[in-house]
């Protein structure tokens, strides 16, 4: 019987508790999974949990994973929970990502970068044929494998940073000079989005937007509803040094540092203000984590968005509102989730209305 | 006693940054409303006209001549560059261009209507044909059902739409009816002032006539004041007392519509009188 | 990040209400305008809760935000306090609010958490009604761009609404909103009074209570202020009407377990495959029951 669904809740939600916790445990040959497994070994689901939940904890990140069972979503909306019963202590001063300390760092733009280019761990070129050898990996081979790669790889030979690509094309004057910020950086966990809303606040919401959702957007706008038509300045991925002033002198510190994807495109050029030259226009792009492809499309989107708030929306991709309340991963998936929940009421309500409808169309048939 | 409706003075829409020379070098003496200097499009330049109740007003004048781009901006669709436009609503008096948007959206919503070329531009092609006048009719606060229904159904008799279509979507009606459907929105709150932006172009010949007979005839029957934007020497000889001749984005003759046709001044309406005989 | 961090795992207790200080203060003044300016959708922060976004996320974030030891709350979802979500959202609320007290006696809450629903029993001054919103814009059936809804809030220009009411008493004769009632407050703001049917409409209209309409998901705040004007919008001359629960001779159905022909009704298959009929509300169907005296 329907209605009882919805009596008896208590024991019905600690028997649901209950049974995905078998879930996770029922093979009982299986070792509980570590979280430094997940951390390391999974490393790119928990880049990616880490970019989505707003909240750069690796540690909890790789926890939520575990308890969630592998749901990104639901792992990225821990995060951003937990974050909830924390205050902000202090607003962080602007960073400066040329000090990023890369592990990866490529120029589709130019063969030869500052610095030179440096291809780091990606899949980019991996030939995507399953290796069987890894179903039962020998532990001894597993750790041979980290021993020989260090060995083989000369220390001495990266630098501790590399000069942005930008700032040469910069230089040529073939981007627009740097602007000042005005105002300060618009922080999405403190203000809501009333629209318009400046740059910062659509690239902050973008930066922990669910990645399927930016690169579904994205892909939009590089597919033909859209003009962007992109070329990779720079992207790179690497561990930055969070700068913060010291509680007492106010001095900044390095209070630790974040692992990041950072992509800047460069756009069709665009004429400049009254008497200026015409320069190339550029996307910007970051997030926590090892996240390309969400950094490549958050980067498109802003130079889209940036078009839409300058001269009103031509695709979806260049609407502000369309972008960036519908990005979110946390926001989507639970709205998604809530039509699960009971809605006795309002369908009843529906019932009520059709068959007043109804009544009436027949009562009019009857008469016709 | 012709009682002044509005009052346009020096009226100016240049589309581009502008420069000083601007409106030196551009216009019919250079054939061309683009600046040679900047690049910048001289959309209008300078309109001055008066409008009186219940007169038919004609801005004729070919693509790009700046007639559509005059009227946009009286309609708010615009901002002018420069000017005045002063709207006397009885015992009222609004400078138009110093309205803030909520004055200027009411201003539209009560006080003025419009009649595109395009149909997809005044009707929405959503809702019903009725429900397109009670949009209208609700915007000036009448929440009335019945009476709503009753004004739908007067209007769209008056302009010659079936009452047993008052309910369907007017994406199923022919163009010309389309048009009918237009007129009897725009005029469901009795609004003093009507713009016509090329209402019977592209309309069958005997369409045409029959829309331009029910105009004079609202005319007639309501004292409305409109300005008639067309580029067709037929429309303006049939509706308008008087008429403004535009090109490259200047007035370059104005008077009476049978004088203009008569005796035209400026070589360009003397070319565009003689093409219609 | 440091190699030799640990998981701070003696420390995951969760301070009083769960939100930390800053974030309720800011929810707090946010309802402060909302009952400065009726009816308007205040936009706030909307921090994310441990439940779903649509889960009354928004609901708890108000409810949070007020709540201390002196109170009692009682949480309903589709009128029921037994149901899964009003559970988990009143276990919630104990789980992080140590000493307050919990009721499903409509008469004994200081704060009323609920979905769907207002409950059948009036409220009093001293009672704050706290409903779960998911789509706090009433103007979104008609205008997609929030930038777009907010001049026609603020110009109070609802004739779109009225259209779609008169293109549906054209299609239908009938207005086909079933709930969600788009309701007009104190003569300006027209809000999306939350999913609740459109029975519980007129207990807005001067309310005793103070009603708080919280939506998380879409961060708006707003709220019908005691005592204040909240009409259901119609056409002058067409009524408003609410779920009729009579039968095809006329005859009103009555609630199978307390017999009332006077509540919102559920309606259900038995496992005979009969339609019956049961309160919606079940804290008034039980007080009903006891003391015998439904009509």
């Amino acid at each position: 019987m329907s209605y009882v669904a919805i009596k008896g809740g208590k024991a019905a939600i600690d028997g649901a508790a209950a049974a995905t916790d078998y879930m996770r445990c029922k093979n009982a040959v299986d070792e509980p999974i570590k979280l430094s497994v997940i951390e390391d070994q999974l490393r790119l689901l928990t880049s990616r949990v880490v970019s989505e939940g707003g909240l750069y904890h690796p540690k909890l990140a790789a926890l939520a994973l575990k308890q969630f069972q592998g749901d990104t979503l639901e792992a990225a909306f821990a995060l951003r929970a937990y974050r909830s019963t924390k205050p902000r202590l202090l607003e962080t001063p602007l960073q400066d990502t040329s000090n990023m300390r890369c592990i990866r760092r490529i120029s589709s733009a130019f063969k030869d970068i500052p610095g030179g280019q440096m291809l780091g761990a990606t899949f980019d070129y991996a030939l995507r044929l399953l290796r069987l050898d890894l179903a039962n990996e020998d532990p001894a081979a597993f750790r041979v494998v980290a021993k020989n790669f260090l060995r083989n790889t000369p220390e001495a030979d990266l630098p501790d940073s590399f000069p942005k690509v930008l700032d040469a094309l910069r230089a040529e004057g073939l981007l627009p000079p740097l602007g000042l910020m005005q105002d300060p950086a618009f922080d999405i966990t403190r203000d809501p989005l009333v629209f318009p809303v400046p740059r910062s606040a659509a690239l902050a919401t973008m930066a922990r937007a669910e990645t399927g959702s930016l690169l579904a957007m994205a892909y939009s706008n590089m597919r033909g509803y859209g003009d962007v038509h992109p070329t990779v300045a720079e992207l790179r991925v690497g561990y930055l040094p969070v700068m913060l002033p010291h509680p007492v002198t106010g001095e900044l510190m390095e209070a630790g540092e974040v692992l990041m994807t950072e992509c800047e495109v460069v756009a069709m050029y665009e004429s400049g203000n009254a008497g200026d030259m015409p320069v190339f226009t550029l996307g910007y792009g970051a997030c926590f984590g090892h996240n390309e492809v969400k950094a490549i499309s958050m980067a498109i989107l802003d130079r889209a968005l940036q078009k839409g708030m300058r001269d009103g929306p031509d695709n979806p991709s260049e609407d502000p509102e369309f972008v960036l309340l519908h990005v979110d991963g946390v926001d989507s998936m639970g709205f998604a989730s809530h039509y699960k929940m009971p809605h006795y009421v309002t369908f009843q309500s529906d019932m009520d209305r059709l068959r007043t409808t109804q009544g009436k169309v027949r009562k009019s048939g009857e008469t016709a | 006693m012709s009682r002044k409706i509005l009052e346009v003075r020096g009226l100016s829409r240049i589309h581009g940054k502008g420069c000083p020379l601007c409106t030196q070098h551009t216009g019919p003496e250079f054939d061309t409303n683009i600046c040679p200097f900047c690049g910048s499009v001289v959309a209008a330049h300078d309109i001055n006209f008066d409008l009186y109740r219940g007169e038919i007003l004609g801005i004729i004048g070919e693509s790009g001549s700046g007639k559509s781009s005059t009227v946009k901006m009286l309609y708010f669709d615009d901002a002018p560059t420069s000017g005045q436009a002063t709207f006397f609503d009885g015992a009222e008096q609004h400078d138009l261009f110093s309205l803030n948007a909520a004055q200027q959206r009411s201003m539209r919503n009560k006080r003025f209507g419009m009649v595109y070329q395009n149909p997809h531009m005044g009707l929405n092609f959503q809702i019903s044909a009725g429900g397109n006048i009670a949009e209208r009719l609700l915007m000036s606060d009448l929440k009335h059902y019945a009476e709503i229904r009753r004004r739908a159904g007067e209007l769209l008799s008056r302009t010659e739409v079936s009452l047993a279509r008052m309910d369907q979507n007017p994406k199923t009606f022919s163009g010309g009816m389309q048009q009918r459907v237009q007129i009897a929105k725009a005029l469901a709150t009795r609004p003093p002032l009507l713009f016509l932006d090329e209402v019977t172009t592209g309309l069958d010949l005997s369409v045409q006539a029959a829309i331009l007979d029910l105009i004079l005839e609202i005319q007639n029957e309501l004292d409305t004041a409109m300005i008639v934007v067309t580029h067709d020497l037929g429309v303006i000889r049939l509706l308008a007392g008087r008429t403004l001749v535009m090109k490259h984005g200047r007035v370059i003759e104005s008077g009476l519509t049978d004088q203009i046709l008569e005796d035209p001044q400026h070589a360009y309406t003397q070319r565009l009188v003689a093409s219609a005989l | 990040m440091n190699e030799n961090y640990e998981l701070p795992l003696e420390d995951a207790g969760y301070s009083f209400g769960f939100l930390d200080e800053y974030a309720k203060k800011e929810v707090r003044r946010c309802i402060l305008k909302a009952i400065a300016i009726p009816g308007y959708q205040t936009p706030y922060a909307s921090r994310e809760m441990p439940m779903g976004r649509g889960f009354g996320t928004g609901g708890l974030q108000i409810t949070l935000s007020l709540i201390g030891f002196q109170d009692t709350l009682k949480v309903i979802d589709q009128g029921s306090d037994d149901s899964v979500n009003a559970v988990n959202l009143r276990q919630f609320v104990q789980l992080t609010c140590p000493g307050v007290d919990v009721t499903e006696k409509t008469e004994e809450a200081s704060l009323l958490q609920s979905r769907h629903r207002i409950p059948e029993k009036p409220l009093t001054q001293a009672q704050i009604l706290i409903l779960q919103v998911p789509y706090p814009d009433a103007l979104v059936v008609v205008e997609a761009s929030e930038a777009r809804r907010k001049i026609m809030h603020a110009e109070a220009d609802y004739s779109r609404l009225l259209v779609k009411l008169y293109e549906d008493i054209v299609h239908f004769d009938e207005i086909t909103i079933s709930h969600r009632y788009p309701t007009r407050i104190n003569g300006h703001y027209v809000i999306d009074p939350s999913p609740i049917p459109r029975w519980d409409v007129p207990k807005l209209h001067q309310s005793k209570a103070l009603v708080l309409l919280g939506a998380g998901r879409e961060k708006k705040i707003y709220a019908v202020p005691p005592y204040t004007l909240a009409e259901p919008l119609v056409f002058d001359d067409i009524a408003f009407r609410v779920e009729d629960f009579r039968d095809a001779t006329g005859v009103r159905h009555a609630c199978r377990c307390c017999g009332s022909t006077v509540s919102f009704l559920d309606e259900f298959s038995n496992d005979q495959g009969m339609v019956a009929y049961q309160c919606s509300d079940s804290a008034y169907c039980e007080e009903q029951q006891q003391t015998g005296s439904a009509a």
